[in-house]
């Protein structure tokens, strides 16, 4: 029987990006908000401190920061014949956990997404009819528009102090920028990051192949900033320990250098880590949320009653605890019906590295930073006439020097030894003379009616409840775009004076051993109709309006960009909506 | 909140308060917890005073119950119970007896206090400052919680003893203004002098624990920390602040050449950063009117072997921060090749911050509270210690160098500390 505490106004499951935004803005309101986070509590000079956090063993290869799959894991499958089993390593994507979630460890890519990203099925079905698009494609329309969002992202970015370069002021094209961006009110809080020499001689060589490069935008600080919040980051010092890793450097933007110290001083905000919720409970009619269960680490069961629940975990565990408090109608491949596991996805990335004279090129690849690059986006969402090339959808591509970890970065050129001193040899020469994308090609991945999230039939976790099954696989369309913009991507590596370039295309099936990035998304999406949407445009449960859920889970499908920005642009905007309007008149904001 | 009879206690003592002061109101104004604005300046006047810091466990949730201990060289004293609880507290003292405790050092039943009690200072304020103090105590919440004050051990138990110190080294006697100074400067006297008690840290003190006046604000060590020199000599004190900088120390707990740690965040967290702009400006044009000692040593060579040491581990271990100039990042990383407590006469606070890391405070101005890792894992005695003296003698600086015994012992002193 769980011991019931005192009800608080709002609880927030999970203190990551978009819990933080969401427990910053309601504590603003003046609401007592309680967040519930099933990992430990962290900090910046405590729990990354920059005398021990660049450790590749620790944080990359034994998964540091991230959620041991003993505690809850997921089972995998391609296709719905076949029996999934569950995922014991992490592979294709890392599941956070504790307090900042995703934010400590991200690379820090802050892009927004094409205003046509937002209006997909609508833009793609008007320029090459419907009969274009493959006949079990699921892609549709977000309910909100890169309009409805533009302050929002701008208030995540100048949260962050990102860095870059403009390319569309209020609709005026800037000389440096990404001229395929939406417009901006207004220029990034900071200047681009300085870049190394490899995106330099990827930028002349894209720039002489007729594309426009620009600087990666980056929430890796390019200049000492002080945030809206009146929080102090520092500038990147180029340690290229920046994915997998915490930021002692207060370098980074992440809940703990942006929110969270003048989130804790707040007498209306408590917290409770190493708690993890089980369950969101609703009253008999199951059409209001009471509040949340969550277990501690003594396995003790306690419940926590508020007015308003906001579901803020990673994308995975979202819709994980949607299907397990049985809210929302779960999504059926089959009859193509129900919305909870509804159109799942994932990204479609690949990398072409290029081996250079090393007499010739030094990179220095250990200078990184988790954002710091040059990309093109020619090849990005509609930016290009699909017409001739029968897919839909594309990506950013960029060399983005993330760093040069001992670990993982001993390239050798296609054919040398795999073992012995031949090899040892060639790690030895082409160490500095690389090319290793951190990037490489960032490819959209579109919603299908055979790929998605649902109850595991057969495996169970620690509470007895289901594991949470993941059906996905690449589409034939996906697998298209991928080699038709690797082979891109080749082409300026290959320009830039690579002596031999090793292209690594995406292929089917889907492996769940290779990472690719951790933007899983879908499975609670947003939309404008309720029988293919669990949530409206301001990210509220069509099926319970006292239940608002957070985070990628609600992206329809998944554009060629790292996700954090939209996330937080959605939350801010979600969070715009409970201010402004939810708690004046509490129920449903969009008629359906 | 109160029970009928402590009020009617108070009630009372009120109507006694009523016939002395009709005799006595020559001496000042009594303590009335009707009197708003009696009650306002007491508060502020117990905030300036940092009442809270030692008469408070940290976390504890029962402001000024007592029961910290305050370490001393001479064993641990425990805070009391200030609260006006009837039995544990002090609300059955009269304002003769609070008086005498805080400007006098005397106990109710006649016995001394010890300076840990910072009466030497408080005595600076007057009567009715102390008395307003006492209006405000009397608006808390009582708490009941009995604290053994005294857990010294032979023979600094025995009270009596305190006679002869009071004759040695207590002047009573409210702060006379300067009538050549200007009234900020008289202010800053008042509060660094007074309530403040700055010097109970920061100067330092003899072996019986009295202050070496010699030596007023010019840095002591205590538990663990070197309090810096806060006169206005340039090397080691505030001279290259301005006034801006000093209260913008003293208000938000960083400014563009350095953060606070330790002690000192408590007491900006609890005291100076609830004062008013214009007290803390005061404070600051006070102490920088202190010429200090303005004499030191002539700078290390550079080819010195430590400085060679110890310039290659700071280019490894610390410039990613505080940048190969020593610059640092304004308010975010100290700029220490700037910072006078980097060239401190005695270089604990350094050793300390090297080997076991720090956490700056944080305030409503600068909420950020950036920290500085731990590198006593890392670094050995004789590496703590060259980089040490590598910042103290770099970038135009001049210090002693810090010998590796130094590390030494305070590794194995802070091993034991719980702090």
């Amino acid at each position: 029987m769980a011991r019931k505490l005192p009800r608080k106004d709002v609880v927030i499951v999970g203190l990551g990006w978009t819990g933080s935004i969401m427990a910053h803005e309601l504590t603003d309101e003046g609401l007592d908000v309680i967040a519930i986070e099933r990992g430990p509590w962290r900090d910046s000079p405590t729990d990354f401190p920059p005398s021990y956090m660049q450790d590749e063993l620790r944080y990359r290869v034994r998964h540091e920061l991230f959620l041991r799959p003993d505690q809850t894991t997921f089972t995998f499958r391609n296709k719905l014949d076949q029996t999934a089993l569950p995922i014991r390593s992490w592979g294709p994507f890392m599941p956070p956990n504790g307090v900042g979630g995703g934010g400590v460890h991200w690379n820090a890519e802050t892009w927004r997404f094409l205003p046509s990203d937002f209006v997909l099925r609508t833009h793609l079905t008007e320029r090459y009819g419907a009969s274009f698009l493959p006949q079990d494609m699921t892609i549709q329309d977000w309910g909100v528009t890169y309009d409805d969002l533009e302050p929002h992202y701008d208030r995540f970015e100048y949260l962050c102090g990102t860095s870059g370069t403009a390319g569309n002021l209020k609709g005026q094209i800037q000389e440096g920028g990404n001229p395929f961006e939406g417009p901006r009110s207004r220029p990034y809080p900071n200047p681009a990051q300085k870049q190394p020499f490899s995106p330099t001689l990827f930028a002349k060589a894209a720039r002489e192949l007729g594309y426009k490069p620009f600087p990666q935008p980056s929430g890796n600080l390019s200049q000492a900033y002080t945030n809206p919040l009146g929080l102090r980051l520092g500038p990147c010092t180029y340690c290229g320990f920046c994915e997998w890793f915490g930021c002692g450097n207060y370098s980074k933007a992440s809940p703990q250098t942006t929110i969270l110290p003048v989130l804790v001083r707040k007498s209306n905000f408590s917290l409770r880590d190493n708690s993890e919720v089980t369950r969101i409970n609703t009253d008999r009619s199951g059409k209001r949320a009471t509040g949340v269960t969550f277990v501690d680490t003594s396995g003790e069961e306690w419940e926590q009653p508020a007015d308003l629940v906001i579901l803020s975990a990673f994308s995975l565990f979202n819709v994980q605890l949607l299907l397990l408090s049985k809210i929302g109608e779960p999504y059926d491949p089959v009859a193509n019906k129900g919305v909870i596991g509804r159109n799942f996805t994932h990204q479609t990335v690949s990398t072409v590295n290029g081996f250079f004279d090393s007499k010739k090129f030094n990179f220095n690849p250990f200078i990184g930073s988790g954002s710091i690059g040059m990309c093109i986006d020619e090849f990005n969402g509609d930016n290009f006439d699909h017409g001739p090339h029968g897919f839909v959808g594309g990506g950013y591509m960029g060399q983005v020097q993330t760093g040069a970890r001992p670990i993982e970065s001993t390239l050798v050129p296609p054919g040398t030894p795999k073992w012995g001193a031949a090899w040892k040899n060639a790690v030895r020469d082409n160490y500095l003379s690389t090319v290793k994308p951190g990037t490489g090609v960032h490819g959209s991945f579109y919603a299908y009616r055979d790929v998605y999230l649902d109850l595991d039939p057969t495996y169970r976790d620690r509470f007895g409840r289901p594991l949470m099954r993941m059906t996905i696989d690449f589409h034939d369309n996906e697998v298209k775009q991928n080699a038709f913009l690797t082979d891109k991507f080749a082409e300026i590596i290959t320009a830039m004076g690579a002596n031999q370039v090793a292209k690594q295309y995406r292929v089917a099936p889907y492996d769940a051993t290779q990472y690719q990035t951790t933007h899983v998304n879908g499975g609670a999406v947003m939309g404008a109709d309720p029988k293919t949407s669990a949530l409206n445009r301001y990210l509220q449960s069509w099926d319970v309006p006292n239940l608002f859920v957070l985070g990628a889970s609600a992206f329809p499908q998944n554009a060629g960009y790292n996700p954090t920005g939209t996330v937080a642009a959605l939350a801010f905007h979600s969070a715009a909506a409970i201010r402004d309007q939810y708690l004046k008149n509490p129920g449903r904001l969009v008629d359906a | 909140m109160r029970n009928a009879r402590l009020t009617s206690a108070r009630r009372a003592a009120g109507a006694l308060v009523w016939l002395l002061a009709a005799v006595a109101s020559a001496v000042g104004a009594e303590s009335d917890p009707q009197d708003f604005t009696q009650v306002e300046r007491g508060r502020y006047l117990a905030v300036a005073s940092d009442c809270a810091a030692c008469h408070t466990v940290p976390g504890s949730g029962r402001p000024f119950a007592g029961g910290r201990a305050i370490e001393t060289p001479f064993g641990n004293i425990v805070a009391p119970n200030i609260t006006p609880d009837s039995e544990t507290g002090i609300v059955a003292w009269s304002d003769d007896a609070f008086e005498a405790a805080l400007r006098k050092g005397v106990r109710p039943d006649g016995a001394r206090l010890y300076p840990a009690m910072p009466f030497n200072a408080y005595t600076r304020m007057s009567r009715s400052d102390v008395l307003a103090i006492r209006a405000y105590l009397n608006t808390l919440e009582p708490v009941r919680h009995a604290v053994v004050a005294n857990m010294l051990p032979f023979p600094f138990n025995i009270r009596a003893a305190m006679r002869v110190w009071d004759a040695l080294y207590f002047r009573e006697g409210e702060y006379k203004p300067d009538p050549q100074k200007s009234p900020a400067w008289n202010r800053g006297a008042f509060l660094v002098d007074g309530p403040g008690h700055c010097g109970t840290c920061h100067t330092p003190k003899s072996f019986l624990g009295g202050d070496k006046t010699s030596q007023y604000l010019q840095g002591a060590t205590l538990q663990g920390w070197f309090a810096p020199d806060i006169t206005n000599d340039s090397r080691r004190g505030l001279g290259n602040w301005s006034v801006d900088d000093v209260s913008a120390y003293l208000r938000t707990g960083h400014n563009g050449a350095t953060a606070a740690t330790g002690p000192m965040a408590e007491e900006i967290a609890l005291a100076s950063s609830h004062m008013t702009d214009g007290d803390v400006r005061a404070i600051a044009t006070y102490l920088k009117s202190l010429p200090g000692r303005q004499d030191g040593p002539p700078p290390l060579r550079a080819d010195d072997p430590a400085m060679v040491a110890g310039q290659a581990i700071y280019r490894d271990q610390c410039s990613a921060c505080h940048g190969l100039d020593g610059k640092g990042i304004p308010r975010l990383f100290p700029a220490i090749a700037d910072s006078s407590a980097v060239r401190a006469t005695d270089p604990a606070t350094l050793i300390r911050i090297v080997l076991r890391g720090a956490r700056s405070v944080a305030t409503d101005a600068e909420p950020t509270s950036p920290g500085m890792p731990s590198y006593g894992w890392q670094l050995d005695d004789a590496q703590v210690a060259a980089v040490l003296t590598y910042i103290r003698n770099a970038w135009g600086s001049a210090a002693r160098a810090v010998p590796a015994e130094d590390v030494t012992r305070a590794r194995s002193a802070l091993a034991s500390r719980p702090d």
